[in-house]
């Protein structure tokens, strides 16, 4: 069982981590678009709004954050213990939380755009 | 085996220090920081569009500063050239690829990932109606 379990961490690990290695450049260089003042019309209210409420929009985005959070959350756990942080039950409960919050708010405002 | 073996004292803070590879390893493990911060911003941007217009339209202004504009500048480098192109060359590595008998050589594999990765980025830029 143990090693079932670990199995499906490290997928999740793995698959959160080549999603936000091939998604994050694009998604920080729209961030970086939206700095600078020149809104595309895909970000437009009307198009990004549609495409958030389409179901595979909200497929998209979710399994993105989802899986991002998590990664991000696994990552950060061990960066703890890097940076000489030794409480590893406290770390691990906190990244998690954070993670937990991450995907159920994701979920929530996907689920209120329609 | 001695007794009390000695046991040189490393620090528990920064080791990394020490050495080059340890620095960058580093380097690498802190860009989790990033996929935390803009998935969360991205969450937050996703409040937004579920409340209304006006509420996307405010969240858009508030993203538009000179600072928020340098730091996703070197977001973006820092991400690429520590997360995202060092994740491809590990790929081969993490999930080598059998035809038959022969394996197939680490570049190609390497390629693929580049290539998949400007194919998904032109298709988010053409989502966003940026080309």
């Amino acid at each position: 069982m143990a090693i079932a379990k670990k199995a499906v961490v490290w997928g999740l690990f793995a698959a959160g981590g080549t999603l936000s290695s091939f998604v994050f450049p694009a998604l920080i260089a729209l961030f970086l678009l939206i700095a600078t003042g020149n809104i595309p019309d895909g970000l437009q209210f009307e198009q990004i709004h549609n495409f958030a409420a389409s179901w595979l929009g909200k497929a998209c985005l979710f399994i993105v954050l989802f899986l991002s959070v998590w990664h991000a959350a696994h990552r950060l756990r061990v960066v703890a213990h890097d940076f000489g942080i030794r409480k590893d039950t406290l770390v691990a409960n906190a990244v998690y939380s954070i993670a937990a919050i991450g995907t159920v708010l994701a979920a929530f405002y996907l689920l209120t755009i329609s | 085996m001695s007794r009390n073996p000695y046991v040189r004292p490393v620090s528990t803070t920064t080791w990394y220090m020490r050495n080059g590879r340890y620095r960058v390893y580093v380097l690498h493990e802190l860009t989790s920081f990033l996929v935390m911060f803009y998935s969360f911003l991205t969450i937050f941007a996703l409040s937004a569009l579920a409340g209304s217009a006006e509420r996307w339209d405010a969240f858009l202004a508030s993203q538009q500063s000179t600072a928020m504009l340098v730091f996703h500048t070197l977001a973006l480098l820092y991400f690429m050239f520590f997360q995202t192109f060092p994740w491809f060359k590990l790929a081969p590595k993490a999930m080598p690829v059998r035809v038959g008998e022969r394996k197939l050589p680490e570049s190609y594999i390497i390629i693929g990932h580049y290539v998949a990765w400007a194919v998904i980025s032109i298709f988010i830029f053409w989502l966003a109606g940026v080309v």
